[in-house]
Order: structure tokens, then sequence, then C-alpha cells
């Protein structure tokens, strides 16, 4: 095989390589301004325990559309600031609401857990943001929740503040392995 | 939207603009004719024709006149200097007992509130400044989110929103009219909408109109307005803007306690007719692709009634 043959394939490699590359940062890009989110039609598609009476049914969850977009996920992270979701979260750390920058989850870490708490709301305090907050802002405040525990991309979890910046950005929060509190949630703290 | 609305640096309505004009008209005429020579020069060059393809002998003439030009040229830029620096010292000395009106600049709205030393008499409000014909007004400027830059051409020079930074600009408008101003600085998908309107009226109606929008909203003039209040405080809109008077009290987005009596609604874009409000609220990503308000599904009682009662917000 000639140098000449084996530097083009080379190069072709070089090409396909960044192409690929370029597919998989589309879905990062991708700013969609209008569209119908995945909705969340009541408790049948959001379990928040294993356990089932009989045979167990197949999950069937609706999927987050935003778990690599990260212009949803700032998107998300204004909202947070907006909807005043720090008045009791903090800005991840906690305070009146459980902080969200831990491991621990009293409702589920998947994005359609969360998306339940926010339109939902839970006992003891969370508020239910359903009717108020479109979905897919709550699908959006959901992708930025689970970065704050270093649960998305970090290529895709935000950078950078409008505001002070009061602790590590997003994209340098270490990955919180999610499991299930063991504070059952009648007294969630604090 | 074409409107008799002023937006021309060329048509000064201000002691500002009118002190620019000159200074813009002085470099421009200068322009021209250094364009012209230069053209002329060049043309000359080309047809200068040379019979003999040997090198040409050195020019002691033509040394004269390019350090001439060199010159020239230098002494024409210092004058440009000395005039930039006089018109900018002239227009930036700070006026004596100026309207204070801080100005926020936010993706895509400018956020305009007024102060004043009684707490009951600060008025916040969004993409109209309202200001007394022969008053200085002077402008805290500043940012919510990225850098924006507040442009009225008809009445000053631009300046800067910067994050964290507070900047200032004052202009006076000297002949009651509608100015429009736009932002300079490219701060997003909808920079180009982002603009607002200036409007001068005289001393005693700009403080009639300060008093009527001191005041909390108009309630509910009939049943349907009613319900419409009841949809705006009980869906997204509560989440993000202020009716004075309602529980809606969020200052993520602009004021909306008088919306009726504003000229155009998502910062200049459009008029504010009930059609476009109906279109603005029921989808406003396919008027300002990536503006931060969500599309609405409301139902067509619920809308208009909502319509209803926002056109009753005067």
């Amino acid at each position: 095989m000639s140098s000449r043959s084996v530097s083009r394939r080379a190069a072709a490699a070089l090409a396909a390589g960044a192409l690929v590359a370029l597919l998989g940062a589309c879905e990062r890009e991708a700013r969609r301004f209008r569209e119908v989110p995945p909705t969340v039609t009541g408790m049948a598609v959001v379990r928040e325990v294993d356990l089932q009476p009989g045979n167990p049914i197949p999950v069937v969850t609706a999927r987050s559309p935003y778990a690599e977009n990260a212009y949803a996920v700032s998107q998300g992270k204004q909202l947070f600031q907006a909807y005043n979701c720090v008045g009791c979260h903090a800005n991840g750390g906690g305070g009146m609401g459980p902080p969200l920058m831990d491991s621990e989850w009293i409702y589920g870490s998947a994005p359609e857990n969360i998306v339940q708490t926010i339109l939902g709301g839970r006992p003891n305090g969370m508020p239910s943001f359903g009717g108020k907050v479109p979905a897919t802002q709550a699908w959006q405040l959901a992708a930025y929740v689970r970065s704050l525990s270093g649960l998305v991309r970090k290529d895709v979890a935000p950078g950078r503040s409008d505001h002070m910046q009061v602790r590590v950005q997003e994209q340098s929060l270490p990955e919180q392995r999610p499991r299930t509190s063991t504070v059952p949630p009648a007294s969630e703290r604090p | 939207m074409t409107r008799d609305w002023l937006q021309s640096a060329l048509e000064a309505a201000g002691i500002q603009s009118a002190r620019l004009l000159p200074l813009w008209r002085f470099m421009w005429i200068v322009s021209i004719v250094v364009f012209v020579l230069v053209v002329a020069a060049a043309l000359w060059a080309v047809a200068r024709h040379r019979r003999d393809a040997a090198p040409p002998p050195s020019e002691r003439g033509m040394t004269r006149a390019i350090l001439g030009a060199t010159a020239l040229t230098i002494a024409t830029l210092f004058a440009f200097l000395v005039l930039d620096f006089s018109t900018g010292r002239a227009i930036t000395r700070v006026p004596h007992n100026p309207l204070v009106i801080r100005l926020t600049g936010h993706q895509w709205w400018w956020e305009v509130e007024y102060d004043d030393s009684i707490p009951q008499r600060h008025l916040r409000t969004a993409n109209e400044i309202h200001v007394p014909v022969g008053r200085p007004v002077l402008f805290q400027l500043e940012s919510g989110d990225v850098i924006h830059s507040f442009w009225v051409p008809s009445l000053a020079g631009k300046k800067d929103q910067i994050p964290g930074k507070e900047n200032s600009v004052w202009f006076q408008a000297d002949t009651a009219g509608i100015y429009r101003g736009q932002c300079a600085e490219f701060c997003g998908y909808q920079h180009a909408k982002m603009a607002l309107l200036v409007i001068a009226v005289p001393p005693d109606s700009f403080s009639k109109w300060y008093d009527s929008q001191l005041q909390p909203a108009a309630p509910p003039a009939d049943s349907i307005a009613a319900r419409g209040q009841s949809v705006f405080v009980s869906s997204a809109c509560v989440m993000c803007h202020t009716i004075e008077g309602t529980q809606a009290g969020s200052n993520v987005g602009p004021p909306l306690t008088h919306i009726a009596s504003r000229r155009t609604i998502a910062a200049g874009t459009l008029e504010n007719t009930r059609g476009n409000l109906a279109g603005w609220i029921v989808d406003p990503q396919r008027i300002k692709p990536g503006a931060n308000m969500p599309p609405n599904g409301l139902s067509s009682a619920d809308l208009n009634a909502l319509l209803t009662y926002l056109e009753g917000l005067r």
C-alpha cells in the first residue's frame, strides 16, 4: 500500500469522524421554539414504586425530549430563577424545600417524575404548577433540575449564569448517582 | 409597520441630535470629497499612458504630491478628532434637574422605571417612554441578561446596556412627537424586534399621563371581562406578568397594568390591536421565534374574554 493511499484513507476517516461528530452535535444545538411536549397522562405512566399487583405492566414512560438539548436546559435554568424555584430549593442546595443537587430523590429522578412533581405538586409543600407552567417549560425545568446533580451530559449542562455566580456551574457539578431517599415523604426535610 | 414615527439621525428633534447632525454632515461631505479625489487620482493613474516598457524614472514631483496628500489626510483626521471630542463633551455633560428613568434591556423588551422620591410614585412600565418636552431626561441603563444598546436616533446617540454595570445617557426632546428607538447591539434571535417608542408630550399632559399610569388596573367592566381576568390569573400569564390591583405580580415579563394604553405590543413588533394581541397570546413563537413567552392554547371563549379584559386596561 502506497503512502499516498494511506494518507487518503486517513483523510476519509477523519472526514467521516467529523461528520459523525457534527451529527451528534445537532441535537445539542437545536433550538425548537414550538413543539408539542410529551404528555404525562395521569399517574398510570409515572410510577413512583416498583411494586405492582399481579403481573407487572411494562412501564411506558414519556421520554424527555430535552435530555441532550443544551438550549432547553439553559431555558430551564432561566425558568428556575423566573418562577422562583430558588425561593425554596435555593440554587439546588435546598432550603425550605429539599436540595436538588444531591443523590437523594424522594419522588424519583427520571424526567417524567420531575415533570409530575412540578405539574402535580407533592405533599408537604411542593405546589402544583399544572395549568400555569406550560408542559414544554416543565420538561425544560426537569432537564435543568437533572443537570444540578450531573445527570445530563457535560456539554449540554449550562456553563454560565445571567446573574451572580453562587456555586460551581452545572457543567462542572459531579454526577450523583440517584438513589431513592430513605426518608419517608411524610417527614420530608427539613 | 410604517407609521409617522420618526427614526432618523438626520431629523434631529433634540438638542443632542442637533449637535450630532452638523458633525455627521461634515464627515459626510469630507468623505465624498475624499472619495471623489481618490477615484480621480486612480483613473488618472490608469489613463497615464506609458509607451515604453522601461521602468519609470524617479519623479520628484510625485514624491511631493504624495507627501502633501499624506499631510492632508492626517490633518483631516485630526480635524475629525477635535470635532468629535468637542461634540462628545458638549452632549455628555450631565444636565440640571433631569427626569430620571431606569431603563433595563431584556431579551427582547425594555423595562422602563420612573424614579421618584416618593415610593408610591415609582412607576414601572414597558417599551414606551413618555417624556415631557423641554426637560432633560437622564437614563440609567442596565441589562437583565446580555448586552443591549439604547438608541433613539432622532434624539441622541447610542449607549450600551451592559449586565452588571450601570451606564447613563441623557437627552432632551425639543419638539413633541413620537420617536422610535431600536436596540443597537446584537442581542440574540429577536434583536431586530426589540424596539421602543419615545413619546414626547407637553409637561402638563405628561404629568396627567403619569398620574393615570400610577393607578391600579381598571376593574373588569362586565362579566366577560371578569372572566378574562380570572383566565389571566389562573393560567400561564400570571407566572410572568404584573397587573396592579390583581393577584398577578410577577416581574419576569412586561407589566400589563395599562397595556391598552400602549401603541404597540411585543416591543414595537405589532400594533396594539385586538387581532394582533390574540395572535401574540396564542402563538408568540410564530411572530417572534425564541421570545420567552410560551404558546397559550386557550379555548376561544377564554381567549375572547381575556382579550376583552386586556382591552379594558387603559
